[in-house]
């Protein structure tokens, strides 16, 4: 049996081909996903221990509230200072600094940009700053910066920086640069350095973040870490460097497993998609063998022997297969590695990490998705009955069985379709999901049923074509499983695409219906960093003549009913040239006189109206204020909570911070607007002039960052459908040249012999297209509904463009998929193919 | 050697040729597996005439068919449909001779099985992009006796009358010459009359010019004229035949018809294999 399998492998090369790349896509992407995942973790894991090797032992807080804990004060860091296994003692201190490039632009993006510290030793050396180039800053006007920093930006020791730390614009001096393990470093951040008594100014501290010693010679991690303990004040806590790493590296370990998980569903998907076009090959090389295998059961072969020479051949295929995707899955990794650090990200440096549960995950699914496809194929070999040897005509295949298999779909899809509906109106996302998946699988196996109706009425378009269309429509539903199971493949693919696509479309209008719908400002002042704009920005900006009005959006913080309440500070005056605050009841007249405006929410959830006294406790101070409710506005996600006059605020905070400026320009927004905003704010870093159509763009550019790496991952999968197609086609080219040959015998030339292929391939690519279509604008709405939950201005928005774009792809795909099948049958030979068997 | 016949008494009344081959000659593969298959054959068929060729297997007589047909390429000599020469012609300008001027029967794979029967009796037109001549069509499909089963898909049709839908489309078009390959060897004996006996009428009745290619005695005395091929040469020719006398004529050829023979460069010597005829 064996030697049968492995001759009929040989022999199908070409008709295996797209098989066995089906199979190797997938298991390339699963290999290529561990592997790539293994490399990341290991590097990240060893670049973090690096940055451990100067910590013997970190003391840092055990709880959250300040309160009950002591400060990590320079008391507690001589304290340690005084152990006997202590060499040296640092405490370390960090906050957001923004750097502005020789080009006067914000360097990298804010979260990223980072200042700390620095703290040497006895030695004079801080050991997480190696310096390369110039000297540690000392002194307000003094900073170093990192190494890729400098190399980034073009600056040099004894340049003059632009930088803002705490929301005003400082240009010290660069007296040298160092090298870093920081781990945002090595993320593509900046990293910033100020002398210790300017780091403590700026970032606000009157105590450290962490304290880390580093043991004395001849001291263990765990020797010092019990003298820590013997004079650790409570609410602290004290852990070895090891202990940290060990913490990171399993942190670490989470997240690339997490990565990992995300690709692999992505990977189940593309190899879930290779299944159907595995199982149309089989199916086909069984149905082409019935003489043979009939005569294999004549000469006594078992029902069994016959199921499992096909398996066995199904194993092979996939055997081989598997061995090529392992292969090609560890180039993916290495590609993928280079692809990301093309796009500036910086990851760490570390060798290829193949783990050996690799090649072993990668050949077992490989062979068993192989052999599961195969599986049903096999049983219908099995039922062949030896006397089909000697019959002169073997049995087409019929719609036998497809009344078992509509049933069972309509079912299946029915149950689905309920559970969605439920899951809509009872807004469980468990059961949207599962009625999601249920629905899905149901039109797959409806898809034969489906064909008929969908493909006829394609005849409108196709027709046209002339005898070429007619008999391309009339072919792509000869044989309505093999059809619908190419179909499916493409089907899967593009209801993911699409349903995503609808989801993050409507999701991105929702949001940025939010951002910008309550906005009359013209432009919105934002700081990148922390602690906000300090309120003199404002002032100079209220002072450009083409400024018709600001507003502060100043963050209070208080107390309503015990619970925590967002409180904003605007300017009376202003606030309604640049807010378009939609009223349900009172006005903004009340507002200057120390009133308060609620939104509707708020306002229902603590029983308030118009008129009636809101009693706030701020957080700053723990005093207590009662405002009179003068308005009740409907808000949304960014524009809600409750407005009141910026001198309330200022009453409960010593330094008051804008979180956003408004903006109102007398002409609208220009660019010599923004430029002179721009120059009004000093040229900070820190701070963003932004328009509504940046802020827009700026949304929809996440959305689409997003969605291009759905796509991304999703490529796999549609591929893999466009190999089914290319299958399919050869396929039914191979089975149907005698026919072929008799066209071309009575008059059809090469060129509508190539067109009647293609049209074929175009109506089945369009039908997997638009069933896939309509089910993810389907399954987009049902998931929309529980977004709507967290959403409200979610409302479905279907991006017709896209599906047009969507359509013409899948059109574009099939004409593609049927260049080589096509060129295969112009090219039969006539003669050949209508000579008898 | 060249061996010319002129069907210069044929049942038909015209005297036009409809297809012609003038020192035909085939040669399939090279060397050592060079293998004549037609030795420069000469031959005419008339309008209005039906022509069988007959033959031993591997004679040549398929070859023969094919080369006039515009279905294979010639080697030397010439072929022409009507006056137009195959030789020159393009793969694209035989098709559409092919389409406009010649029908096909073979012996299977005649229809398509999407299509029901009428619509295959309409394809070569539908191909061409030509509206049928009703009157035309309504004639054929009643001499062919189909008219209750146009709608039926050929696989609701007995071999015969899939058989009759591939004589009726071969005579829809009106083509100038129609070519038939075995037409009966897929056919019980009272099908393959019927069959026969409609190829003949459409000469008769309808001023039809037919080839037909077969091996069966029987077949050929529906035929006005047979022409018997040996060793890829016309060796004889027979007007007016009964299956007799075809027998006969066959028993005395050459190579003898009781054992096929396959055909080689020398005639006589055997075991040099060669595409079936």
């Amino acid at each position: 049996m064996f030697r049968t399998a492995l001759r009929n492998v040989l022999a199908h090369k070409a008709r295996l081909l797209m098989t066995v790349l089906a199979v190797l896509l997938g298991v390339a992407f699963v290999s290529g996903t561990l592997t790539f995942t293994d490399t990341l973790g290991e590097a990240f894991k060893k670049s973090s221990a690096q940055s451990f090797d100067h910590v013997s032992v970190a003391v840092r807080p055990h709880s959250a509230r300040e309160e009950d804990r002591p400060k990590l004060d320079d008391a507690l860091l001589e304290k340690f200072g005084k152990l006997p296994g202590a060499e040296s003692v640092t405490g370390t201190l960090s906050g957001f600094t923004a750097l502005a490039g020789k080009d006067g632009r914000p360097v990298g993006d804010g979260w990223s940009a980072q200042g700390t510290n620095h703290f040497p030793g006895p030695d004079g050396e801080d050991p997480r700053h190696r310096f390369t180039d110039g000297r540690a800053p000392q002194g307000p006007d003094e900073v170093a910066i990192d190494s890729r920093t400098a190399e980034r930006t073009g600056y040099r020791t004894g340049d003059t920086l632009r930088l803002s730390a705490d929301g005003s614009v400082r240009t010290p001096k660069i007296t040298g640069v160092f090298d870093t393990d920081d781990g945002n470093v090595a993320a593509g951040g900046t990293l910033t350095v100020f002398d210790n008594a300017t780091a403590r100014k700026l970032f606000d501290g009157d105590e450290y973040e962490e304290i880390t010693l580093q043991a004395a010679a001849g001291t263990s991690e765990r020797e010092l870490r019990q003298q820590v303990a013997q004079v650790l004040p409570e609410g602290l806590k004290a852990d070895t460097g090891r202990q940290l790493a060990d913490e990171q590296a399993e942190m670490i370990t989470e997240q690339t497993s997490a990565i990992s998980n995300t690709l692999l569903y992505f990977a189940a998907i593309a190899l879930f998609v290779g299944v159907f076009i595995i199982a149309n090959t089989f199916t086909m090389l069984v149905a082409q063998r019935t003489k043979e295998l009939a005569l294999l059961r004549a000469v006594g072969a078992s029902r069994r022997q016959v199921t499992r020479s096909v398996l066995l051949e199904a194993f092979l295929i996939g055997l081989i297969a598997s061995v090529l995707g392992f292969a090609a899955g560890i180039g993916i990794a290495v590609g993928m590695r280079a692809a990301i650090g093309a796009t500036g990200a910086e990851l760490p440096d570390g060798p290829l990490v193949i783990s050996p549960t690799t090649p072993l995950v990668a050949l077992a699914i490989g062979v068993l998705v192989t052999m599961a496809a195969a599986w049903l194929p096999g049983r219908k070999a099995a039922k062949v009955p030896p006397v089909a040897a000697m019959n002169s005509v073997h049995a087409a295949p019929t719609a036998r069985g497809l009344v078992v298999r509509n049933s069972l779909g309509g079912v299946i899809t029915a149950i689905g379709a309920a559970m969605l509906f439920l899951g809509v109106s009872g807004g469980t996302t468990a059961l949207l999901a599962a009625g999601a998946a249920a629905v899905l699988i149901g039109v797959i196996v409806l898809t034969p049923l489906l064909s008929r109706p969908v493909v006829a009425a394609s005849a409108v378009v196709v027709d046209r074509f002339g005898v070429a269309g007619r008999l391309a429509r009339l072919n792509a539903v000869r044989n309505p499983r093999r059809t619908a199971s190419t179909a499916s493949a493409l089907m899967i693919g593009l209801t993911l695409v699409t349903g995503l696509t609808v989801v993050a479309v409507s999701v991105q209008t929702a949001v940025d219906k939010m951002a910008v719908g309550l906005m009359r400002a013209d432009y919105v002042v934002t700081s990148v960093i922390g602690p906000g704009l300090h309120p003199e920005v404002r002032e100079k900006l209220d002072a450009l003549p083409e400024v018709a009005a600001t507003s502060p959006m100043r963050q209070g913080n208080a107390d309503l009913d015990g619970s925590y309440q967002k409180v904003t500070g605007v300017d009376p005056a202003a606030v309604g040239k640049v807010l378009d605050l939609d009223f349900a009841g009172g006005s903004l007249a009340g507002l200057a006189g120390g009133g308060a405006l609620v939104d509707q929410e708020t306002a229902d959830a603590a029983g308030l109206a118009t008129g009636d006294t809101l009693t706030l406790k701020f957080y700053d101070d723990d005093k207590t204020e009662k405002l009179e409710v003068t308005g009740v506005y409907n808000g949304n996600q960014m524009i809600d909570g409750i407005f009141v006059d910026t001198a309330v605020i200022d009453r409960h905070q010593d330094k008051p911070r804008d979180y956003q400026l408004m903006v109102a320009m007398r002409d609208g927004p220009s660019p010599a607007a923004e430029k002179s905003l721009i120059a009004a704010s000093d040229h900070n870093p820190a701070v963003r002039v932004q328009d509504k159509a940046a802020i827009s763009e700026e949304i929809s550019s996440v959305v689409s960052l997003l969605l291009n790496m759905l796509y991304g991952l999703l490529a796999m999968a549609v591929l893999i459908a466009v190999l089914g197609v290319v299958n399919t086609l050869a396929m039914s080219v191979f089975e149907r040249k005698h026919e072929i040959g008799m066209l071309r015998a009575i008059g059809m030339d090469r060129a509508r012999v190539k067109r009647m292929i293609r049209l074929e391939s175009v109506v089945i690519s369009l039908f997997g297209a638009v069933l896939g279509i309509g089910l993810g604008i389907f399954l987009g709405w049902a998931a929309g509904t529980s977004v709507r939950d967290t959403l409200e201005a979610y409302t479905m928005t279907v991006p017709w463009d896209r599906i047009a774009l969507f359509l013409a792809l899948a059109g574009l795909v099939g004409v593609v998929a049927a260049l080589w099948p096509a060129r295969r049958a112009a090219r039969l030979n006539a003669l050949e193919a209508i000579k008898a068997e | 050697m060249t061996s010319s016949f002129t069907g210069a008494t044929g049942a038909a009344p015209s005297t036009a040729v409809a297809a012609r081959a003038t020192g035909l000659t085939k040669v399939y593969g090279e060397g050592e597996t060079k293998v004549v298959a037609l030795d420069a054959v000469s031959a005419e068929f008339r309008q209005g005439e039906f022509t069988a060729i007959m033959g031993p297997s591997g004679s040549g007589k398929s070859t023969l068919m094919h080369c006039v047909a515009g279905l294979d390429t010639i080697t030397s000599g010439s072929a022409a449909i009507g006056g137009t020469e195959l030789g020159p012609l393009k793969d694209k300008q035989l098709t559409k001779l092919r389409r406009d001027k010649i029908g096909f029967i073979f012996q299977a794979f005649n229809l398509l099985p999407t299509l029901n029967a009428l619509e295959n009796i309409t394809l070569p037109m539908d191909i061409a992009g030509r509206k049928p001549d009703q009157d035309w069509l309504e004639k054929v499909v009643k001499t062919v006796g189909l008219e209750g089963r146009l709608t039926h898909r050929p696989s609701e049709l007995s071999g015969g009358q899939q058989q009759r839908v591939a004589v009726a489309r071969a005579l829809a078009g009106q083509p100038e010459i129609i070519f038939a390959d075995e037409p009966t060897g897929n056919l019980d004996s009272r099908s393959g009359a019927e069959v026969l006996g409609f190829l003949r009428n459409s000469v008769r009745e309808l001023g039809q010019t037919i080839v037909m290619v077969t091996h069966d005695p029987v077949a050929a005395a529906y035929a006005d004229r047979v022409v018997f091929l040996a060793d890829g040469r016309i060796v004889d020719e027979l007007h007016g035949p009964t299956a007799e006398s075809v027998l006969d004529r066959m028993r005395s050829l050459p190579t003898g018809a009781a054992a096929p023979q396959r055909e080689s460069t020398r005639p006589g010597s055997e075991g040099t294999a060669a595409p079936t005829g």
